[in-house]
């Protein structure tokens, strides 16, 4: 994994894994989880959930309209309605339902999408989540989450599962190095302060946390002081952290493993200009598909690793 | 709850009420889908005062109710007025559809109207609901039944098709699946437009118990809900065949009817058919 090598970060479980190991383990304590699938239990993971607890198991097959709305049926009945497949797939096809059958009337409709960016490598684009974000921050009502690494992964099923209402939570098929630990705690739009600084803050979800914290490394090592905030919640948005940010460190560089259009750096962007306007700079997938390869490979083609913030940092931070 | 009645003579006089009141009820909004729902009234009437629905409008969320779901959402004028008259809400709000601060919108919000249990409106997505609604109280150990009514055209949806599969996958003989097959859609006849048959071949096709009736005969939709109730393991489509614009005149005799799809009777011709219904 191209990404932490620098640091030496110990590569953890994949985020996909966790929380499927997560919902299992609260399936226990939570009588009212059922889970609806579409034919992708062992690709999302909801198949350790499955396999203990059958009769709260719903493959409805190759079909996420019904999917979603069959989730949200069961949702008004008091259920806490899990769906998951990839983030593309659910996010896409899922789309009308999502916005008619669950967000409109609110329902305790639990989304998770799977194969989030280009790191899932050789399958290619047309399996790759880079819209799911935007997709999700377009049903009024729902909470978006985006966990870096297997101890935010757990840690953000349990509170999505115990917080009520709508979500979207973003896992990936990669195994990715491993920033917390089992005390970490997690706060729903609260964003996690991972390092201190006083001359730029990188703000990043999902995978480019390790990407921000291994370029605030390199960053150091230049002169130039980061504070790196993991903005695990992209709704509701920390913005008090993203405005003591802006005021205290002058200037923002956002990282994400998603389109850019519509996704974290442009949420940010706008707290910042409604707060405190400093110099920003983006790193994320511009206006393009991927391709299939190595996802190392892929995070290098487009750019979407740790020299790619340093670079796009100094440029930010140059005009502080 | 009260015990429903089947006195035919009582159920087509508030059948009477009911297409007066959807008549006004648009016609004052100015806007709405009156021939629609005066296609499905004779439908709604078993369920809602013929006892075939089990629910207190006293206590719409009653764990126990039976479930209706409009699938057909624009049908909101008919579902809103049975519910007033059965005493969900006054029927002094119905003169409120679709202004502003009235929670009689255009399409059903569950959030907001006592008795509508699914808020729909975009096609093709209520048999979906109804499956999950069905799965639940299946898991639940409740014996409700959960009814939802789909349109023809809507049946286009590939959505539908996908629930039709669920719901014989899992074999939900609590299900009940209600076509208001009134032949015309939006710019005009299903037929012409994408045929939806052979209607009954393909829902037995899907694994479904199909009854076909004439939707507009009380007699037979009754029958119909009580030999769905006989149906294990397996849900049921009630093929209902109805008039749109059903008891007036202007809309039953429109060449194209597609005309009054998504449009109200004038004042002059809400006179004449009030006329008519009286």
């Amino acid at each position: 994994m191209i990404i932490g090598a620098r640091l030496g970060l110990p590569v953890g479980k994949a985020t996909r894994n966790a929380f499927g190991e997560a919902l299992r383990d609260l399936g226990r304590s939570h009588p009212e989880i059922v889970v609806v699938d579409g034919d992708v239990h062992n690709s999302t993971r909801t198949g350790y959930f499955a396999k203990e607890f059958p009769d709260r198991f719903f493959n409805v097959g190759i079909a996420e309209s019904n999917m979603v709305g069959v989730a949200a049926g069961l949702a008004a009945n008091g259920k806490t309605a899990v769906v998951s497949s990839f983030a593309c797939f659910i996010m896409c096809n899922g789309f009308d339902q999502l916005r008619m059958s669950v967000a409109f009337p609110q329902q305790n409709v639990k989304v998770v999408g799977s194969h989030a960016g280009i790191s899932i490598g050789e399958d290619g684009p047309s399996q790759m989540g880079i819209e799911d974000v935007a997709l999700a921050l377009a049903l009024p009502g729902f909470t978006v989450l985006c966990p870096a690494d297997e101890h935010a992964a757990r840690a953000l099923t349990r509170l999505m599962i115990e917080t009520s209402g709508p979500a979207y939570m973003r896992t990936g098929r990669l195994d990715v190095p491993i920033i917390y630990n089992e005390e970490s705690e997690f706060t729903l739009g609260r964003a996690n302060r991972l390092r201190d600084g006083n001359d730029l803050t990188i703000i990043a979800s999902g995978l480019m946390v390790a990407a921000a914290l291994e370029a605030a490394h390199l960053l150091a090592e230049e002169g130039i002081e980061a504070r790196v905030l993991d903005m695990h919640t992209i709704r509701p948005l920390d913005a008090e952290a993203i405005e003591a940010a802006a005021r205290e460190t002058g200037c923002i560089v956002t990282a994400e493993e998603h389109l850019l259009a519509g996704g974290l750096g442009q949420q940010v962007a706008a707290v910042v200009a409604d707060t405190w306007p400093v110099p920003m700079g983006f790193v994320g997938l511009d206006n393009q598909f991927a391709t299939s390869g190595a996802p190392d490979a892929l995070l290098v083609r487009y750019g979407l690793t740790a020299d790619d913030i340093v670079r796009v940092a100094k440029r930010a931070f140059g005009r502080r | 709850m009260e015990e429903g009645t089947r006195d035919l003579g009582k159920l087509s006089q508030l059948a009477g009420h009911m297409r007066r009141t959807i008549v006004e009820i648009t016609t004052k909004a100015g806007s709405g889908h009156p021939s629609t729902s005066l296609s499905m009234v004779e439908l709604l009437l078993p369920l809602y005062f013929g006892g075939v629905l089990r629910h207190d409008p006293l206590n719409p969320r009653w764990p126990d109710r039976d479930r209706f779901i409009l699938s057909k959402g624009h049908g909101a004028p008919a579902l809103y007025t049975v519910l007033a008259m059965r005493g969900y809400f006054p029927e002094a709000d119905l003169s409120t559809l679709r202004v502003i601060g009235s929670a009689l919108e255009g399409h059903p919000n569950m959030l907001r109207v006592p008795g509508v249990e699914a808020s729909t409106g975009s096609l093709g997505q209520g048999l979906s609901l109804g499956v999950g609604h069905a799965l639940a109280g299946r898991l639940d150990g409740r014996d409700y039944r959960t009814y939802v009514t789909v349109g023809d055209g809507e049946s286009q949806e590939g959505q539908v098709w996908e629930a039709a599969m669920a719901a014989s996958k899992f074999g939900l003989g609590n299900l009940v699946c209600i076509l208001d097959h009134n032949e015309y859609q939006q710019t005009g006849a299903v037929r012409g437009v994408m045929p939806i048959e052979p209607v009954n071949d393909r829902w037995s096709a899907f694994g479904w118990h199909v009854i076909e009736i004439d939707g507009h005969d009380l007699g037979a939709v009754f029958a119909a809900y009580d030999e769905a109730r006989t149906i294990k393991g397996q849900p049921t489509l009630i093929h209902a065949h109805t008039v749109k614009g059903k008891g007036v005149r202007a809309i039953e005799q429109d060449e194209k009817q597609s005309h009054y799809h998504g449009v109200p009777l004038s004042p002059d011709e809400a006179r004449v058919a009030l006329e008519e219904l009286a």
